[in-house]
């Protein structure tokens, strides 16, 4: 039976980390020699939590599915990283932030959790900046903010629109530090395919060589995911196409909790859909619209060329609506009033999907140069998919799927239920609430990664350091691979017609349109309908080319897929338990007269964390209640 | 994996490489300046005293060595190079590389080795008569008089020919491998690399008909 | 758009290879060369045939994963682009396109179109990183650094490890990609305290993964998708022989 017990500590809320840390045990350095960690998952979290343990002299093993951690889609990560660092000296404190995050995440995250994200953030910024990563700076050779949405001060740190590139490539440079002295031993081109319970504790994983197609069994003595979120499962999203479920997933199925799986971030600036063969949406980066302003013609189908309708004929919605933050509110407010203008018959371009984020102003005031500065990457990147230059012309922006909050549970100690077993970085579900706020994901995956995990799975290794070495002949191993190897052979075996990639199309289109920005009960029901009928067909009719035993893509894409169908079904299944509006979860039914997202605090200032019960039954659901003891509980206005 | 040949570093046979055909550009200067004098038109008494000078002076004598030195140093390791960087990638394209690059650099080893085959013919007519290895021919008046040999070799219309097309080639080699070396050694500049390329190329230029203009001369102009 | 693909096909590591030719219709201009490649394949898999293989992952030309050589250029026509970010309207309706993977004795073929570029992995571990524990950092801005280098040091910093400038030089040279993590580290004072070591362990590691020597064509910095100089090479050559001229014996 599945018990949530958060293990937040007692006391004020900014001592709580440090009274904490000291009463964690300890693994003495000859200790940590005897003891494997395994670390699933290289990107900013994985690879921050793999290379400061084998700092600290722990034997690490790293794996991930690219050929290189440098891959790994933190890289991809546009905007920044926030620090409460008050470098612009705006009066931003810990606590500031940490306010602005629960307020972002609409009082749907742990307190204590996100104290602690904002706590070691200052943390992040310097262990960056002493690896070299390079951030930008001002002409006195300081460290240069700026501002992201939800937000009234400038923190984020960034690096133009690569923040996340050279984030992640300082922490594969600390990783390839560690692998070249040893203590890390990197397994590359490595699919997770499950996880291994021996005693009731997380000992191992089983693991596909995606080259030659070989089963492996890893043992240690904690298992760390790091393994990201589950947005592709749109199919169209910001993420990359090698993201997926599958680890995290084969956790859930072996008894770890998922957490409010349908918080999910539709990000309100990416690139809009251009063609049918489209696999992939390119984000603009949030920081566009500290400079951009947002707008879409007055008049319905409005078809003229953005630069021939005149400034009165433009409606600068965002501003309008929400003249104490403008442009730059939260992601959530910004995607859903995208959504609502375009539903409404205002949308811009050919597919009416479509608004403008217009930078005329902002050249005007500010002159090409300092544009150029700022976002000059992003405009190129712009220009290459579309064609069209933004400093000539506004861009075309809408929503597409990105971030999800949820994720495994986990506890204070980013442990999930099943004793041993971790989640870090976005595959968990902690800081973010339902909704995150801009540049805080690179913060917390380094801040989860560097910082805390380091500190916390100490306490549990501790008993770990007469255990000897796990094998991996024990029959929890042999039971594990023996499933994978069944599930290859069953998804090998249909031999049908269809590609993975048209099911995770289909099963994509499904979920924005029943599970995506807004939300109702029928469409949820009606959703979960398709869902299970479009599984079926998967089963019957995937064709799986080639040989399991090579370097197969499909079938790597195929078993991806199959978990899709499940994480699909559960995501409609928390949106359809949770009778309210909050964050990236609007439900139709929930709304204020002016059409705002509104909360219910009474019933569901919770966190939905979910138990697998096997395959399709119906996941039990158990409930963590979110207390409130140092932010008081307001609707969240941006007006 | 192929092994280099010889255990210097990549960058260090660049630094050799680079250093070496510095002192064979300075080298070409010099050569330059006496050669010039073959068009004083004081039938080659000018000529024959800077001979004179370079073959008696002893400090031109160890010159003389470490030249030899820095054309064995760049000749060895431009044939390492090339062999090294064929095993590099031992499957080649099937369509050839279309990736811009200028022509000089491409040709590197192939004006290097008209160059080296231009050497050896310019070795056999004169340096080898010095050493005494060919017979001295009976218009030179000992084995350090090159003022006749040069004039008749130069009025042979075929050997001008080859002499011009050689230093051509020269200039095409001179024209990559005078930035380079700069680049090669770490000397670049935001401020002063562009001016190093512009050097380069009317050094390249200026070597190269500087030593053309001597057999037109000859061919066309000179009489008796 | 049709077009006539020549894409290299190639089982494995030790098998030989050779070009298959596939007629492609009604390609869309707006596609990606990689969704072309999508769209190719699902057309293969319909037929019962193998797709070809090739590596990606996100598609917006930051990770590094994907790279082609198309029509002999990596990265295809144009230039400060990777493949993931070439479209189809850079090509002419009709025409033929040679897909070949990259070629270098450093950079094994595994598949059809993929590489494995673990050597370049192994300069990184030789020393492509400031050895600095977590934990031991000073504030931030403790030390300052001018806009100008930092810029600089940004430039550097954007390799994405593709390995376009290996595929684009004559001599398959991995210079660039090594220089520019060397001189990212080297500008700054968080790198520069050991910059001699780690320029030499970085050489050394890049000479035994059997990569070619530089010769100076710059075809790297020409073909390189980030647009990274070749003055870093310079700044590289400045290192490594200062490191040989001055570091202490051990």
């Amino acid at each position: 039976m599945l018990k949530l017990d958060s293990k937040i500590p007692e006391g004020p809320i900014a001592e709580k980390w440090s009274r904490y840390k000291t009463g964690l045990r300890l693994v003495n350095p000859a200790n940590k020699k005897k003891i494997d960690i395994i670390v699933v998952g290289t990107g900013l979290a994985g690879a921050g939590a793999a290379s400061a343990l084998g700092e600290l002299g722990y034997n690490v093993k790293a794996f991930c599915f690219q050929d290189s951690p440098r891959r790994a889609h933190s890289v991809a990560a546009q905007g920044g990283t926030n620090a409460a660092k008050n470098y612009k000296n705006d009066n931003d404190s810990i606590y500031r932030l940490f306010h602005d995050m629960i307020k972002g995440g609409d009082y749907r995250a742990r307190e204590a959790n996100v104290y602690r994200a904002a706590e070691v953030s200052n943390d992040v910024i310097d262990h960056f900046t002493a690896m070299g990563v390079p951030f930008a700076r001002d002409y006195g050779g300081s460290l240069d903010t700026r501002s992201f949405g939800g937000v009234q001060v400038s923190r984020t740190f960034y690096a133009k629109g690569q923040t996340g590139q050279q984030c992640l490539l300082g922490t594969y440079s600390s990783l390839s530090r560690q692998i070249g002295k040893g203590t890390v031993k990197m397994f590359p081109r490595r699919d997770m395919l499950d996880v291994v319970i021996v005693d009731g504790k997380a000992r191992g994983i089983i693991t596909r060589h995606l080259i030659t197609g070989e089963l492996e069994r890893h043992s240690a003595h904690a298992v760390v995911l790091a393994t990201g979120g589950y947005g592709t499962v749109f199919y169209l999203s910001t993420l990359g196409l090698g993201s997926n479920a599958s680890a995290a997933w084969s956790a859930y199925k072996k008894g770890a909790a998922f957490a409010n799986p349908s918080f999910i971030q539709i990000h309100p600036t990416s690139i809009p859909v251009l063609n049918d063969y489209q696999c992939k949406l390119t984000l603009m980066s949030e920081s566009l619209r500290n400079d951009g302003r947002v707008w879409v013609p007055k008049a319905k189908g409005d078809k003229r060329h953005p630069n021939e309708i005149p400034e009165e004929e433009r409606d600068y919605y965002l501003e309008r609506r929400y003249p104490a933050f403008g442009n730059l509110v939260p992601r959530d407010v910004a995607s859903r009033a995208a959504k609502e203008r375009c539903d409404a018959g205002y949308g811009a371009g050919e597919t009416g999907l479509s608004v403008y984020l217009d930078f005329k102003d902002a050249i005007a005031k500010q002159g090409k140069k300092a544009i150029q500065d700022k976002y000059g990457n992003l405009f190129e990147m712009y220009e290459k998919i579309t064609g069209i230059l933004p400093y000539n012309e506004p861009m075309r922006i809408y929503p597409a799927g990105h971030y999800t909050m949820g994720g495994l549970w986990v506890d204070y100690n980013l442990m999930t239920t099943i004793p041993g077993l971790y989640a870090i970085g976005e595959s968990n579900f902690s800081d973010h609430g339902a909704n995150r706020l801009g540049a805080s994901s690179l913060m917390q995956c380094s801040g989860d990664g560097y910082f805390i995990l380091p500190n916390t799975i100490s306490d549990y290794l501790a008993d770990d350091i007469r255990t000897g070495k796990i094998p991996t002949d024990l029959p929890a191993f042999e039971e594990a691979e023996k499933s994978v190897k069944e599930r290859i052979q069953r998804i090998k075996a249909v031999k049908g017609k269809q590609t993975a990639s048209s099911f995770h199309k289909r099963l994509g289109k499904i979920l924005w349109d029943h599970c995506g920005m807004r939300r109702d009960e029928k469409g949820l029901k009606e959703g979960m309908v398709l869902l299970d009928k479009l599984e079926e067909e998967f089963w019957s009719d995937i064709c799986i080319p080639g040989s399991e035993k090579d370097f197969n893509q499909e079938l790597e894409k195929a078993l991806k897929v199959a978990d899709f169908f499940e994480v699909g079904r559960l995501m409609c299944e928390d949106a359809l338990q949770r009778e309210e509006s909050c964050g990236a979860h609007f439900r139709e039914e929930h709304q204020t007269e002016t059409g705002e997202a509104k909360r219910d605090d009474a019933n569901f200032a919770y966190v939905a964390a979910w138990e697998y019960q096997g395959p399709k039954a119906k996941p039990k659901l158990h409930k963590e209640d979110l207390k409130f003891e140092f932010v008081e509980l307001k609707e969240r206005s941006y007006k | 994996m192929k092994k280099p040949i010889i255990n210097l570093s990549s960058l260090s046979q660049k630094y050799f490489m680079a250093l070496a055909g510095m002192f064979l550009m300075l080298f070409l200067v010099s050569h330059l300046i006496t050669n010039l004098l073959l068009l004083a038109g004081d039938g080659g008494t000018a000529f024959r005293n800077a001979v004179n000078f370079l073959t008696e002076n002893p400090v031109i004598k160890i010159t003389e060595y470490v030249l030899f030195a820095a054309f064995l140093v760049h000749i060895i390791l431009g044939v390492l190079l090339q062999i090294h960087n064929y095993y590099a990638r031992p499957v080649k394209y099937r369509t050839p590389l279309k990736t811009e690059t200028s022509a000089f650099s491409r040709y590197m080893f192939h004006t290097g080795v008209i160059i080296f085959i231009f050497l050896v013919i310019h070795l056999v007519n004169f340096f080898f008569i010095r050493l005494g290895i060919i017979p001295v021919p009976e218009y030179a008046a000992d084995r350090h008089d090159f003022y006749p040999i040069a004039v008749v070799l130069f009025q042979n219309p075929w050997y001008s020919l080859l002499y011009i097309v050689s230093f051509v080639f020269l200039g095409f080699h001179l024209k990559h491998a005078f930035q380079s070396a700069f680049q090669s050694l770490g000397l670049n500049h935001t401020k002063y690399t562009p001016a190093i390329k512009v050097i380069g190329t009317i050094y390249a230029i200026v070597i190269s008909v500087g030593f053309s203009v001597i057999p037109l001369y000859f061919l066309f102009f000179h009489t008796g | 758009m049709d077009f006539t693909l020549k894409i290299w096909r190639q089982e494995n590591a030790s098998s030989k290879g050779s070009f298959k030719t596939y007629p492609l219709k009604d390609v869309s201009p707006e596609m990606s060369f990689l969704e072309m490649l999508d769209y190719l394949n699902n057309q293969l898999i319909s037929k019962g045939e193998e797709p070809v293989t090739f590596e990606h992952d996100c598609r917006e030309g930051i990770c590094g994963t994907c790279g082609l050589y198309i029509n002999g250029r990596p990265h295809g026509p144009a230039r400060n682009t990777t493949t993931c970010e070439l479209h189809m309207r850079e090509f002419k309706d009709g025409a033929t396109i040679v897909v070949e993977p990259w070629r270098a004795s450093a950079f094994p073929v595994i598949k059809d179109l993929a590489v494995d570029r673990s050597s370049f992995e192994r300069i990184m571990q030789a020393g492509g990183f400031v050895n600095v524990n977590v934990g031991t950092a000073p504030d931030a801005n403790a030390i300052p650094i001018g806009k100008l280098i930092a810029d600089k040091v940004f430039d550097a910093a954007t390799c994405i490890g593709c390995g376009a400038c290996v595929a684009a030089c004559k001599n398959s040279s991995a210079m660039l990609f090594a220089a520019a993590k060397i001189a990212q580290y080297a500008m700054i004072p968080q790198g520069q305290v050991e910059a001699k070591e780690r320029v030499d362990k970085m050489v050394k590691q890049m000479d035994a993964e059997g990569f070619g020597f530089c010769s100076n064509t710059y075809g790297c910095e020409f073909d390189c998708p980030k647009g990274i100089s070749v003055d870093f090479i310079a700044l590289m050559n400045r290192e490594f022989f200062s490191s040989k001229v001055c570091k202490h014996k051990e």
